[in-house]
Order: C-alpha cells, then structure tokens, then sequence
C-alpha cells in the first residue's frame, strides 16, 4: 500500500535530531503501549505483518503527525477491534460493554522470557528451488498494490543484483491478509545509487531484501 | 508538515496516559493480558536489552579472528548462541553483520516501519523511527552523516541496507587504533549505539578513560 509509511527519498522532514542520553520511553504511557502491544500480541490473534499492515492504514496526514507509539496504539486498538477482543464503543469509552472472548489467554509473566527468547522466526522450509542465484541481474517489479507489501516505492521498477540468499521466508504480502504464511525465497539486492536516484544522491548503493515474488530476471 | 516525534504537550500526556491506561484496564479485566507480564516486557527493554550487548560482540570480533569469522558467515549463531552471548529471539531471529573498513562504510535503515535488532541494539531511538531519518539515508546518507557531525572522504563507499524483511543488520565499526593491548571490557566502552547503526564509528580511545562506560 502507497502509504505515508513508505518514507524512502520524500524530502522536507528537515534534520536528523539525535537525542543525548535518550531514554527508551518519553513518557509512561508509552511503556505502557510498547508492553500492550507486545502482551496482546502473544494472544496470536494476529502476526507481525497483520500489525504493520495495521499501523500503515493510518491517513497519510494522520501518520505523518503522530509519534511513533501513538501510532502503535491506533495500530493496536484496530487489531483488537478487527479480531472481536475489543468493540470499538468500547475503545471510544474506555470500559467494558461487552462479554470478553474466553477462548483467548494471557501469557504470565513467568513465560515472557522464553516467549521473547523464541521470537517470531520468519524462515520456512522453501517449496521449491530458488529461482535466482548470487550474481544475477534481477528488476523489481513496477507493481501498486492496495495492500501491505515490502517492496517500496523507490525501489520498483529498478534493476538490481543479488548480493545474498537469506532462506525462504514468510511473506508479508499474503500473512498479512490472512491468506497464510505462502513462503517465498528471499535475496538480499543491492542496487546502484544512481539507478535508483539518478544523480541526486551521496549514497554508493543501497541494498533491500526483496522475496522472490518482487522479482523477475533482468533482460 | 511538522512530524511530531517526541514532544508533548502536558496536555497531550495526560490525555495519552488516561487513554492509555483505561485501554490497559479493560484487556486485563478481559484476561488477556497479565499486568505482571507487562512489567516484565517493559523492565526487560528499559533496563536489561540495550546497545552494551551489541558492544560486547562488537569488542570481540576485534579481539578475536575466529569470532569475527564467525560473525560474519553466521552472525545469529554467533550472537545468539548459548556458547558466546546468548543474544537472539524476538527482533533479532535473523542477524547480519555488516562490516565496516575503511573502503566501505555500512548504514542501516528501515524506511518501512523501524526494523532493529533489539537482542543486541535495545529498542530504536526515537531519531531512527522518524521521518527525517527513513526518508533521508537512503538517498543522502553524506547529508544524514553530517546532522551526526559526521564527515567520511568521498572515497569511501557508502552503502545503506534497508531492513524491508526480517533480516536485522548489526554494523561491525572499525577498531580505533592506539586500543592494543585494550581487554574486551575496556573495547567495548568505545562501541557507542551509533557506530553499531553506521551513523557513527567508535570512540577515539585517546578521549575515553579505558573502561569508562559506553556513550551514545
């Protein structure tokens, strides 16, 4: 989805600000987001890609003017409204008004170690041979979809080379539908600055992780 | 547009904070989540996961070939094994080093959301979730280097890697020189969080006391 999310080459967001001495959270409630999202989120009502696709459906002027964890909490209360958690008059009230699911369970805090020790892998068993090799010339797709993906914009339509195979892994574009895990070869592509930018860049090359499905053989 | 990153107005706060807890109250009266779960993910990453993990692998693949060789063919193994630091799971089951040298400098972004390697690096400083940082590296890191007070020669390749899948790249920095002899405790005091981004390089030794704790 051509969202406010996918940030790579806009310009007039002005200077780089780094922070001395920056804490982890800027104000008590966004500990609070960061470990809701993270505890609701061991509920395995939805994944990793379901909840950036989540936050990335904010209006463009709405995500370009809120901080990040204002973001994650608009992101969250999506989630837990879409998967029938939460109503949403009861996130407009701030109190319950509806029985709660009970087939869904907390994690204890005795199990949050383990279960961020885990994490989330993404790599799967591949279902088939990898079309492209270290060292083939790859384009991206031009493609637009209405949907989350991971290719962005500025990469599209762009010629590559392929610096590394990393496994087969999920793909975002369909486990973020709800449309499985679907795993997908993916190569690590480094293009060249100036195919990506013309001449208006500093940067030497830069290299995305593109899944297989972004990719055709470069003539 | 002025993207808020992370100023507040006292107003804003206090709306956020009753919002906030009102949502916390109702998903633990429903029993979906254990407030005691929540303390534990937030002390985790406020007190326990931060940059001085990164800084310890970073110190010794400098002392160390075999580790460093190891880093870079295998960086989850040799990150995430029981054997070195056991730093791996959530936000870092995909690890790539990166290595700097005086040829190539490394950089790393996510333009798409805030892709980090929380096992090594902590949770992302508000700069690198922000607008001005996403948009900007990919196209002139030179200029992104200079807001770090940062100047590389125009020899040196510049190459940026944008985290767009699960693969979380840590950057290797070059070792400062006049550090032989140094132990790996007193090496890691010179890797700061930037230098392991690639929006900076370790410290000069000549201004740091030997094992005086890691800076940004």
């Amino acid at each position: 989805m051509n969202g406010a999310q996918d940030l790579g080459g806009m310009m007039g967001f002005g200077p780089v600000e780094p922070e001395a001495h920056e804490p982890a959270f800027h104000a008590p409630w966004e500990r609070r987001v960061f470990a809701l999202t993270l505890a609701a989120g061991f509920t395995g009502q939805w994944n990793i890609d379901m909840a950036r696709s989540a936050r990335e459906s904010l209006p463009p002027a709405k995500y370009l003017s809120s901080s990040y964890y204002e973001i994650w909490l608009q992101g969250l209360e999506r989630l837990l409204v879409d998967r029938g958690m939460l109503t949403a008059q009861e996130v407009a009230a701030g109190r319950s008004l509806a029985p709660a699911r009970t087939d869904l369970r907390a994690v204890a805090a005795d199990a949050v170690p383990a279960t961020l020790a885990r994490g989330g892998p993404s790599e799967r068993e591949a279902g088939a041979p990898a079309r492209f090799s270290v060292g083939d010339a790859v384009r991206t797709l031009e493609m637009n979809p209405a949907h989350h993906t991971r290719l962005p914009r500025y990469v599209r339509g762009k010629v590559g080379r392929i610096v590394a195979l990393r496994g087969a892994h999920v793909f975002p574009d369909t486990n973020a539908r709800g449309l499985g895990e679907q795993p997908q070869w993916l190569y690590t592509v480094r293009f060249d600055a100036h195919e990506l930018w013309g001449p208006d860049t500093t940067a030497s090359s830069v290299c995305t992780d593109c899944w297989e499905p972004y990719l055709a053989p470069a003539a | 547009m002025e993207p808020k990153t992370h100023s507040h107005e006292g107003s804003t706060l206090s709306e956020m904070d009753v919002r906030v807890r009102a949502l916390e109250t109702l998903l633990v009266d429903k029993g979906y989540v254990d407030p005691a779960a929540l303390d534990v993910l937030i002390d985790t990453y406020e007190h326990r996961v931060g940059p001085h993990n990164g800084a310890r692998v970073v110190a010794r693949a400098w002392v160390d070939a075999a580790y460093r060789a190891w880093l870079l063919e295998d960086a989850t193994a040799a990150i995430g094994s029981d054997e070195t630091f056991g730093f791996r799971g959530r936000q870092g089951e995909h690890m790539v080093a990166l290595e700097n040298t005086p040829q190539v400098h490394n950089m790393v972004v996510c333009t798409l959301c805030s892709c980090y390697p929380w096992p090594v690096l902590g949770l992302p400083p508000v700069w690198y979730k922000s607008a001005p940082y996403r948009s900007r590296v990919v196209i002139d890191p030179r200029g992104v280097l200079a807001d770090f007070g940062m100047t590389l020669p125009s020899s040196t390749e510049i190459r940026v890697w944008d985290s767009t899948a699960e693969i979380r790249y840590l950057v290797l920095p070059m070792r400062p020189g006049g550090t032989e002899g140094w132990s790996e405790a007193q090496l890691a005091s010179l890797v700061t969080r930037d230098s392991m981004i690639g929006t900076g390089i370790a410290l000069d030794p000549s201004g740091v006391a030997a094992g005086a704790g890691s800076a940004r």
